[in-house]
């Protein structure tokens, strides 16, 4: 069977350590976390949890009836099998001396990712878009020397109703 | 949302814990038991739980045993609730208290009994500050519970114990730990139980798809050599009787796993014996022969299937569990049944006819007679298996029988023949040695009328030997056996056979004389080498009002068969040479 990657939402009771219940099982049953994402949801006292993962169909099967099991989860939906948006965000601190940066800005804006911060010899990335526009943007602004990347996870929702 | 009936049948106790005094969280942790139809608690104090057990100090309503060991509760707890079939609980204190409960967790969780589990945690403000003794127990056992909760609020309790009651005894079932910080045990509210249980994310499938239903009868009636795996969920569903009438309407063979033994009546012509690592040469290749296989509450251990791969080659696989992440979880399922396994076959029943299996029975009655259960016999030793099938005609296979892990084990689940169910208990998803002679005594508890006796090892018999002590002081009359071979038997079987005799660290010789350690403990100990002897013996500990311990002493070199090594298919056994 083919292994895919998957983005599974995870609507779940926000209660302490509904992420370590979570996250554990993936560990325990020898799950891949690729990246988690958990935030508020739509509903007081609930948190909806974004999982990108890797498996055949046969382990996603067994990925969704796992956190059934876990009372604190409420619904479990594979949202890649639909149509759907994908959002990653990062921040890039990059080297960029005053000679240098109207180079960076060109790159920045064909991507259009945003400059959030200027400091005497850096300047601050931030992208928004699938992982795939991340990865490249970070790519592309190896070369001048990134100092430091911080990346959100992804966040990800069905489109339409 | 779903109102689960409280089990406080006596109504004057009722109404008496029902009163909304202004009380401390300790007093509405014992109401709320009680309410829960609690009436034996296993349990071991210490400095996070001393509140709690002020409250249990002069409550006439509240029945506690002190166990010598944290770990000697919980499995007592365990073999109450195997017994039972209600749900058993323990207490035990933070730190040290709580994480010697964890093997008994484990055991309870890969065997789904229901526990509630309670644990006193240091005060609130304190954790997180490494205090004396505190531990994450909530985060250390959240992989071995079915739930778990620490309590932030002592107007939390009522409402977390009869939540907790619910999750640890409907499903799957398997054990809920409640973490209590020391000061959430004192705080002082107003008692209120709330009948009502609404968990959002908590609604266990009980009644079955009819389709798939459906589907397995005409699997049914289309196979030629179908087979059920009934396992220990037909023994937690309470749904022998259900199986028997399946069995009866369509006259398919039936093999019980480990813990499904009881689940199943071993006189009944159709029944072949225990599958897998130790199982019968019929049922192993009635498994590999068959070309429907229904599994009933069974979840396809390694110790049943072996070599997965070669797993029943022939067959379609049905499955009727309760837990829908078992069903495809080992083995691939054509005709998933998910849902209570009682209710299942009743759905199942109303329809079911006999399978076209005559020729197949036939075929598995010559096998059965051809190729027996059977060991080496003579008079100059005492054989172990000749111990068990003495247990078991003197008590009628009428017992409740508990058993450590090892070769015991294993000739105790083939020579023993049992008929009714939680009558059989032993550990064996995580196999806990250790487990058998406090699980006998919290059996006891919960059957103060019927005999029990615990079937031990040398080895697993000094893992919680301290509870002889509890024996002792409420003469619980458990009839502890030892199968003394003087050393780790089933490891000796494998190193011998897997490992070309290579001997290492198996030798129980300097144990103690487990007489002597019966006595020590005021327990009446005998010791029996012969044949002679231990008729002698067991019939004296049988005619003994309270506990006796016997030490069988046997044949040393003995080994289980039959046996399949691992990485076999269930046919490959190896049969011993007798």
């Amino acid at each position: 069977m083919n292994t895919t990657k998957h983005t599974i939402s995870i609507l779940v009771n926000n209660q302490p350590g509904v992420l370590q219940r979570v996250a554990s099982l993936f560990g325990r049953r020898g799950f891949n976390i690729e990246s988690i994402t958990v935030g508020k949801s739509e509903e007081e006292g609930l948190s909806r949890m974004i999982i990108v993962t890797t498996g055949d169909d046969h382990k996603l099967e067994q990925i969704s009836k796992q956190l059934y099991k876990v009372i604190d989860v409420i619904k479990v939906i594979d949202i890649s099998a639909n149509p759907m948006v994908e959002r990653e965000l990062a921040l890039i601190k990059v080297n960029a001396e005053p000679s240098i940066r109207p180079e960076i800005i060109g790159v920045v804006e064909t991507f259009r990712a945003t400059i959030v911060d200027i400091g005497p010899k850096s300047i601050m990335v931030q992208v928004v878009g699938d992982s795939e526009k991340v990865k490249a943007m970070v790519e592309l602004l190896k070369p001048y020397g990134v100092i430091q990347l911080t990346r959100t996870g992804v966040a990800a929702m069905i489109r339409g109703v | 949302m779903s109102t689960q009936t409280l089990k406080a049948t006596n109504k004057e106790l009722y109404t008496k814990l029902m009163q909304p005094d202004v009380i401390t969280g300790s007093e509405i942790l014992l109401r709320s038991l009680l309410l829960e139809g609690v009436d034996c608690v296993f349990g071991y104090p210490g400095g996070a739980v001393l509140y709690i057990y002020d409250a249990i100090h002069g409550n006439p309503d509240f029945n506690h045993l002190l166990t010598r060991h944290e770990q000697g509760a919980i499995h007592a707890a365990d073999g109450y609730a195997r017994s039972t079939g209600e749900v058993g609980v323990c207490i035990a204190t933070s730190g040290p208290g709580a994480t010697n409960l964890v093997t008994g967790i484990a055991t309870a969780y890969m065997d789904s009994v229901p526990l509630v589990v309670i644990t006193g945690n240091v005060m609130s403000t304190a954790i997180g500050t490494d205090a004396f003794q505190e531990a994450d127990i909530t985060g250390i056992t959240m992989p071995i519970t079915k739930h778990s909760y620490l309590v932030r609020d002592v107007k939390d309790i009522s409402k977390t114990v009869h939540e907790a009651f619910h999750i640890a005894s409907t499903g799957r079932k398997g054990p809920v730990l409640i973490d209590i910080p020391k000061d959430i045990s004192a705080h002082k509210t107003a008692f209120t139980y709330d009948n009502k249980i609404s968990i959002r994310g908590y609604n266990p499938t009980v009644l079955p798809n009819k389709l798939q239903v459906e589907r397995l009868l005409k699997a049914i009636d289309e196979a030629k050599k179908p087979v059920i795996l009934a396992g220990g969920g037909v023994v937690y569903a309470g749904a022998q009787e259900e199986l028997l009438e399946f069995v009866n309407k369509t006259n398919i063979p039936t093999i019980t796993t480990l813990l499904g033994i009881g689940g199943f009546p071993s006189s009944n012509d159709l029944w072949l014996g225990m599958p897998g690592m130790h199982g019968t040469y019929t049922a192993n290749k009635a498994i590999q022969n068959c070309d429907l296989l229904i599994g009933i509450g069974a979840r396809f251990d390694d110790r049943v299937t072996m070599k997965v791969e070669g797993f029943a080659p022939n067959a379609k696989i049905a499955h009727i569990d309760v837990d829908p992440a078992e069903v495809g979880k080992v083995v691939e399922t054509a005709i998933p049944c998910v849902g209570d396994v009682k209710k299942v076959l009743e759905l199942a029943n109303q329809k079911a006819k006999s399978a076209q299996s005559e020729a197949w029975i036939e075929e598995l009655q010559k096998m059965k007679k051809e190729f027996p259960l059977k060991y080496k016999d003579d008079n100059k030793h005492l054989k172990p298996q000749y111990v068990i099938e003495m247990i078991h005609e003197t008590t009628k296979g009428e017992a409740i029988v508990t058993t450590d892990v090892g070769q015991h084990q294993m000739w105790s689940a083939q020579y023993y023949r049992f008929n009714h169910p939680r009558s059989w208990i032993t550990s064996g998803g995580l196999g806990t040695m250790g487990f058998g002679f406090p699980a006998a005594i919290g059996a006891q508890m919960g059957n103060p009328d019927r005999l029990v006796v615990s079937i031990n090892g040398d080895g697993g018999m000094q893992m919680c030997s301290q509870e002889l002590a509890i024996c002792a002081i409420h003469n619980i009359p458990v009839k502890i056996v030892v199968i003394n071979n003087q050393v780790l038997g089933m490891v000796r079987q494998w190193q011998e056979i897997i490992y070309d005799n290579r001997y290492s660290h198996i030798d129980l010789s300097g144990s103690p004389d487990f007489v002597k350690l019966a006595e020590a403990y005021g327990v009446k100990g005998l010791r029996a080498t012969n044949k002679e002897e231990a008729q002698k013996a067991w019939q004296e500990a049988l005619d003994t009002p309270g506990p006796v311990l016997i030490d069988f002493v046997v044949e040393k070199h003995e080994n289980v068969y039959p046996m399949v090594k691992q990485g076999s298919t269930i046919d490959e056994m190896l049969m011993g040479d007798s």
